[in-house]
């Protein structure tokens, strides 16, 4: 079996994989990170969201393989230690959630979405961003205003960051 | 999914000899197609060669009255280039309609132009602009390349490396998305070229890209959404399934065409 590396949250993750090995299988399977869930398995839903090399993808639409010497980054990563990120936070602070099945994918999607367009987001552009990621409860209503929330903090947080 | 060997292509040379070599290939490239019609099994290669690591063919140049994009360009470079959203800013918008950001940041251009499906974006502006697609092995005229459903003019061990767009005077495009897919139910591309206008549909035929005389004719007189107006195409021909009948794609292609030509005018927002 083809042997995959890659580095995931910081940590390097070593394993003999099946060629077969989706990422999110290698996440959840070989490095034990359930938080990254997967809800369609057809590349609709978004709930498998992660970052690879600091860019939103559905880890269930990539091979482990072709993954190899990326930079990996999952919801579990997304924390200071006990500190929520901020658009952990946000989601919190909003009732962002019920079931939270889409949760990590929605909340790696709306870090993405803040890297790309800013800490400034219009709603229509936060409903338009959202579009490949599915939520079976809510009515996206609370996770709209989560993402903006966690968006303007998130601005603190970069300064708090390049202070440091 | 069934089982294959995994090759990591190096180069394109690599890439090629592995294609020539081994036994049932296949490329992967964005793996946005692929990957899921792989689970579905309906794609079963013996050997899957990976293009992830092959550097040089994802740039994106201009050169005197063209850009040429390389085949394993992300769509979501495509529409965030400079060189694009200056010289074909409705090349730059379509890229970003694509499906979702996620499958963005993985498909290619390649990808979608090699795969031809019926309701993809990216086969109506090469046909609407005149691009012409780039192998390992030869040019191919995009009124040449796409040849029906999922059919191109491709060799089975021929890989895209770049494709080259004329520039227009200008260009629109307009989709039509299905809810569900995020594909095209019908997406419209015109393009007022140096020579000749052209108007290219997708997601409408039920064998895949094809160009409107009658319209590109209409709009030769007077390149105004106003030229169409009342300008049918026949329903025979058209695709039929559950998001909509035949009549109602010949209706929507009209529709999409004169917001096409609108957006042509306005200069598309390519943010
Ligand atoms: C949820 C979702 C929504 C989507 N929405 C849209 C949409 O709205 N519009 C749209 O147009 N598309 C859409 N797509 C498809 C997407 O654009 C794909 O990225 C694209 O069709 C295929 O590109 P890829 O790089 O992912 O190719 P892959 O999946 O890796 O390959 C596709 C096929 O092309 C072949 N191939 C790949 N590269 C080359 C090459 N350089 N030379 C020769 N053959 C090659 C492969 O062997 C394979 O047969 C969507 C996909 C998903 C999952
Ligand atoms: S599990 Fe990956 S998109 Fe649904
Ligand atoms: S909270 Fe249940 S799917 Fe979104």
């Amino acid at each position: 079996m083809p042997t995959v590396s890659m580095k995931v949250n910081g940590k390097d993750a070593k394993a003999d994989v099946d060629p077969r090995t989706l990422l999110v299988q290698f996440l959840r399977e070989n490095l034990r990170l359930t938080g990254t869930h997967v809800g369609c398995d057809t590349s609709q839903c978004g709930a498998c969201v992660v970052h690879v090399n600091g860019k939103a993808v559905k880890s269930c639409t990539m091979l482990a393989l072709t993954a190899d010497g990326a930079e990996i980054l999952t919801i579990e990563g997304l924390a200071n230690g006990a500190q929520l990120h901020p658009m952990q936070e946000a989601f919190r602070e909003n009732h962002a959630l019920q079931c939270g099945f889409c949760t990590p994918g929605m909340i790696m999607t709306a870090v993405d979405i803040v890297h790309r367009k800013g800490n400034n987001l219009e709603e229509h552009t936060i409903r338009e961003e959202l579009e490949g990621n599915i939520c079976r409860c809510t009515g996206y209503h609370n996770i709209v205003k989560a993402i903006g929330a966690g968006a303007r903090a998130m601005s603190g947080e970069v300064t708090k960051q390049a202070a440091e | 999914m069934y089982a294959f060997t995994y090759h990591r292509a190096t180069g394109l040379r690599h890439a090629a000899n592995l294609l020539e070599k081994l036994e049932d290939p296949k490329i992967l490239a964005g793996g946005q197609t692929l990957l899921p019609t792989m689970k579905q099994r309906l794609a079963s290669p013996t050997n899957l060669i990976d293009l992830d690591k092959v550097e040089g063919m994802s740039e994106i140049t201009a050169a005197g009255r063209s850009v040429t994009i390389g085949a394993l360009t992300r769509h979501n470079d495509v529409h965030k280039s400079p060189i694009v959203q200056q010289a074909i800013p409705a090349l730059a918008y379509l890229a970003g309609l694509i499906g979702d950001p996620a499958v963005r940041h993985r498909g290619t251009i390649g990808g979608s132009v090699a795969n031809n499906d019926p309701n993809a974006d990216y086969p109506a502006a090469c046909l609407a602009l005149g691009a012409t697609i780039v192998t390992n092995k030869r040019k191919i005229a995009a009124d040449e390349f796409f040849k029906g459903l999922f059919e191109t003019a491709l060799e089975p061990n021929e890989i895209i490396t770049k494709i080259t767009f004329p520039v227009p005077k200008k260009a629109g495009y307009y989709k039509f998305r299905n809810q569900a897919s995020r594909f095209a139910l019908v997406g419209v591309f015109v393009a007022k070229r140096p020579s000749e206008i052209r108007v290219a549909v997708t997601g409408a035929g039920s064998s895949g890209v094809f160009r409107v005389p009658s319209f590109e004719e209409a709009l030769k007189k007077r390149f105004s959404p106003k030229s169409l107006e009342g300008l049918t195409i026949p329903a025979d021909g058209m695709a039929s399934d559950i998001h909509g009948s035949a009549e109602y794609r010949a209706h929507l292609v009209n529709v999409c065409a004169r917001r096409a030509v609108a957006a042509a005018d306005e200069k598309t927002p390519a943010e």
